[in-house]
Formats: C-alpha cells, structure tokens, sequence
C-alpha cells in the first residue's frame, strides 16, 4: 500500500496532465492552473524542512568545534538577520530588505560570475592542449571562430568570417540538434517509464 | 460611438471575423484588406454586440498589421465587426463582418502531430519493456561515463573520502532532475554497500526531500540504515551563484574523491567542475543543457551527453524492463530520422510537408 498509492496518483495526475495538454477548454486550463498552485503550496512546505535542514547542519559544526565552524556561523547569522529584516521592515521596493539584497548578494553573485572568466581560460588551455587528432581539430576550428568573430579576422582575410560562420551554422548545429533528439525522448522516456510506474527509483526502492 | 459611414478608396474590405482557433474562448480573430496609401495612421475596430444596433471601440492597429484579436469577446455574445481607417481626422469605415461569437475547443488541433508521436512512442515502450520482461536479451551499447561509476566509487572507498553528489540547478518539474534522482538512487546504494559518506547538495527544497527520501530508501534497502546520516542530503540555496560558491567551499575543504554533476546546470557549471579538477577529484558529468556540455568534457574525466543521463539508471541498474525503455527510445530516434530523410526527399519534388512536424 506504501508504494501503490504513490504509484496511483502518479498515474492519474500524470495522464490527466498529458490530457489537460491537448484540451484547450477552460475546464481544462482550469485544472492546470489549480495544480500549479498545489505545486506552490508543497514547495513551501518543502522549503520549510530545507531551512531545518541548513539549520540542524551548520548548528552541528558549530557544536563540534570544527575548523570550518566561523563559515556556519556566518551562515546561520546571515539568514537569520534577512529573514528578521524581511518580516520587520517588509520587502517593499526601497525596503532595508532590497537594500541588503540589491548591494549585498547581488553583486557577490557577479563577483561569482566574473570569475568564470578566468576558469574558462584555464578550461580552454587543456581543451586546446594538441595531444591528438580531435584535439587538433578543436583547436583548429576554435582559432578560425574565433578570428572569424573578430574584427582583425576580416582584416586578414574576408573568408575568416564566412568560415566561421559555416562552422557555428552547420556542423555546430547539427550535432546540438542531434543531441537535443536524445534530450526529448529521453524526456518522453522518462516521463512515461514514471507515469506507467515502470521506473519505481524515486519511490526510493529502485523496484 | 462611431457609426459614420464614409465609403471610399480607404475604406478597408473583406472584413471576416473568425473565432481564434484552439482557445479556451473569449477571442475572436478579425482580418481584413490593408488599403494601399502609406500616409495613414492605422486602423480602428469597431464592435457591434448583437441585437444592439451600435458600434463600440475596442481596439486599434498600426497601418501594417491587418488583423486584430479581440480578446474581450464574451462566448455567449454574438458580433459584428467593422474596421475604420484613421487618416488624420478623418474614418473611412468597412462593410459590416459576419456574425461571429467566441467558443472554447475540447482538442487543440495544432498538437495533433505530438499526440501521434506519443501514442507511437508510448507503444514502443510497451512492446520493448514486453520483450524485455520475456527475458530477451537487449543489445545496449557501451557507455563509458556510466561504467566509470563503480570505479569512482572504489576509489572514494580506498581513499577513504566523500562522494559529492550535486543534482544541478533543476526544480523536480525538469526532466533531468528526475533522471538525476534515479541515478543518485543507484550511487546511493552503492554508498550504503561501501559505507563511504555521501554529500547530495540540492538548491531547490522539493529535490532536496526527493533526494532524501531517495538516500534514506537506499539504506534501508541494503540493510544499512543505521549507517544513513541525514547530513548526507543538504539544502544550500536556491541562489545560482550562492549555490556554485556553497559548493566550491564544500569541495575544497571537504576534498571529495569523487563528484557528479548529472542534471540541468546553467552558467555554473564550470566553476564547480573547475574547482573538483583542481583538488584531483574523479568527475563524472551528464547535463541535457547542450550549451554547457563543453565545459564538463574539458573539465571532467567523463560525461554523459543529454540523452545518456536517461539512460543511466537503467544502465546502472541493469533491469532488464529499464533496459527495454532504453531500445524504445533508440528506435523512436530512428523513426524521426527517417520521417526527416522522408520529408525532406519529399519536398526536392515541391511537396512541402514539413510544416505537419510544426507544433503550436
């Protein structure tokens, strides 16, 4: 009974939303629109088990005295104070709130996100690194793409730019496209292996 | 109220009103014959309710577009359309439309070609997981990504070391995020067989109760509860970069000897496979965003590209009807290829039938 009506209401809601796809009725976008907002009710509720979760874990490093314990406290400090922020002060537009989170988080977002310039640089020089045949394919194609979308490229020669458009155009997409092929039935596969309860792994018992 | 009848050159004809098709109602569709002089500023619509005898506004258009969708049409209403140049200060108007009233449609015509392409592939599957489940033996290729887990595995087991287990930046409603729950079912067992600690770090708190749920199950299946931590699942942040810094702070200070990376990631890929590169950790890869799979083959030891990650669990767990699903969706690809080869052959002879593959 544990697994079968999990399974059950699987299968219904799983046909009656493949259904609700192809009926564009009111009744039907009706239906859509009420399970969406019972999707937002349970992730609220999930929310609430996350936060404990991040709680009870950073409280334990804090107990065992490890060496790492300084960034749990942060942590912990951090979202109590937003959170006590938020319900005191409200989340208006020019709130302390936003104030905290438009000068605070958002630019230790981009600092993140900057970085990445300077880890796709050392990417790239053990991608290009010439050890074999498809290694220097990708190196040689990588040099004409690149100087293709540069200026300097249509300076050496006007066929950098049309070269290297062919290669994003033609060879590049096709291969994204075949890709993507395996994506949606993959997608298709799944969903139906979950909906006819042939693929039982999320139930936890992997039978 | 602009009922003033001025015929002219101006005036625009063949006013039709059309209920918009594959709706839930409450839109009509009106369409008519652009006049030719540029120099006008566009086009009012005018809307007569039935039996009332005048015209309302409801709307206007740029002198470009000749169509208009009236989307506060009321179902049970019925409507006269005209439509009426505006040239400075002057309305030429159109003949009357037809009589037309909105209805919602019980199947949208438009998808008529996935509902055929599901009901091929739903029974593909049946007949493969059929076979499978005759004991048939099913030929499946060799994925070298999958095998390499048990070998990640054995060595986060020598080394004495965590796995990290991160499930990228998917809510469940991704269809990646579900294969990845399937795969962590799988490591997870493995985890519990060799009592190595596991980190599943997750950003959104529904996929952190699924993978907990999935990481307890697992334990329990292999007899191993009383070794099952509920620290092995965590919850970081729904942040994107919050997320990809929790994890490199994990990575480096605890200095796991194996990652995976199977899910939907975005912009933050690189950065986590980068930073488990650089402690020397074993990677193991698979997303289905196409754009970020250079990344993880430059910065990981192996990767599963998109529809591999599908396939894993059932690679992984050898079930034969997983195994089934898995040639179902091989001869569903064949199939697409060869409708395409067939089409497009098709339309060398001016038969244009790609636009049957268009989705609305």
């Amino acid at each position: 009974m544990k697994q079968r009506l999990p399974l059950f209401i699987c299968l219904v809601v799983g046909l009656l939303m493949v259904i609700q796809f192809y009926i564009p009725h009111p009744v039907s976008v009706g239906f859509n629109s009420i399970i969406n907002k019972w999707v937002v009710i349970l992730s609220a509720f999930a929310l609430v088990l996350g936060i404990g979760n991040l709680v009870s874990h950073h409280i334990s490093k804090i107990k065992k005295a490890k060496a790492d314990r300084w960034y749990s406290l942060v942590t912990l400090i951090s979202m109590t104070l937003m959170a006590l922020v938020g319900l005191v002060f409200g989340i208006g537009p020019d709130s302390l709130y936003q104030k905290i989170f438009l000068n605070i988080l958002t630019p230790l977002g981009a600092t993140m996100f900057a970085l990445l310039a300077y880890y796709m640089a050392s990417a790239a020089y053990r991608a290009f690194r010439v050890r074999n045949i498809e290694a220097s394919i990708l190196l040689a194609s990588a040099f004409v793409v690149m100087l293709g979308f540069m200026p300097i490229g249509q300076f050496l020669h006007p066929y950098f730019p049309q070269v290297a458009e062919w290669i994003m155009r033609v060879p590049n997409m096709a291969s994204q496209r075949g890709i993507l092929f395996g994506v949606a039935f993959g997608s298709i596969a799944t969903a139906l292996k979950i909906i006819l309860g042939i693929e039982r792994s999320w139930l936890g018992s992997g039978k | 109220m602009f009922f003033l009848l001025i015929i002219s050159g101006l005036s625009p004809q063949s006013v039709v009103a059309n209920d918009r098709p594959n709706d839930a109602g409450g839109c009509v569709i009106i369409t008519w014959d652009s006049v030719s002089d540029t120099s006008i500023d566009g086009y009012i619509v005018l809307r007569q309710t039935l039996p009332d005898t005048t015209f309302k506004r409801v709307g206007f258009t740029g002198r470009l577009k000749n169509e208009f969708e009236d989307n506060s049409a009321v179902d049970s209403e019925r409507y006269v359309y005209r439509i009426a140049t505006k040239k400075g200060e002057m309305y030429y108007y159109s003949p009357p439309s037809n009589v037309i009233h909105s209805s919602p449609q019980f199947f949208h015509t438009g998808r008529l070609n996935t509902l055929i392409a599901v009901i091929i592939f739903t029974f593909l599957l049946v007949y493969f997981v059929r076979r499978a489940k005759k004991g048939e033996n099913l030929f499946i290729r060799k994925i070298s990504g999958i095998d390499a887990v048990d070998e990640a595995i054995g060595r986060a087991t020598e080394m004495g070391r965590p796995i990290l287990y991160v499930p990228g930046l998917g809510d469940i409603d991704f269809p990646s995020t579900i294969a990845s729950m399937n795969i962590l079912g799988e490591v997870a067992k493995k985890v519990a067989m060799y009592d190595i600690p596991l980190i599943a770090v997750n950003c959104y708190p529904v996929v952190f109760t699924v993978a907990r749920e999935i990481v307890h199950e697992a334990f329990l299946n292999q007899g191993k509860i009383e070794k099952y931590k509920d620290d092995y699942v965590r919850y970081l942040t729904e942040s994107q970069f919050g997320y990809a810094g929790a994890i490199n702070g994990i990575i480096l200070r605890e200095r796991p000897a194996t990652c995976f990376f199977i899910g939907p990631f975005f912009a933050e890929s690189l950065l986590m496979a980068e930073t488990g590169n650089q402690i020397g950790a074993v990677q193991i890869a698979g997303t289905d965003q196409v754009l970020q799979l250079p990344f993880f083959v430059t910065a990981c030891d192996y990767t599963l590209l998109g529809e591999e990650v599908y396939a894993a669990s059932a690679y992984l767990s050898r079930e034969p009807i997983l195994l089934g699903s898995l040639k179902a969706q091989d001869f569903g690809k064949f199939l697409v290829l060869l409708i395409l080869v067939f089409l497009t052959v098709l339309s060398f002879f001016n038969l244009n039938l790609l636009s049957f593959l268009k989705v609305e």
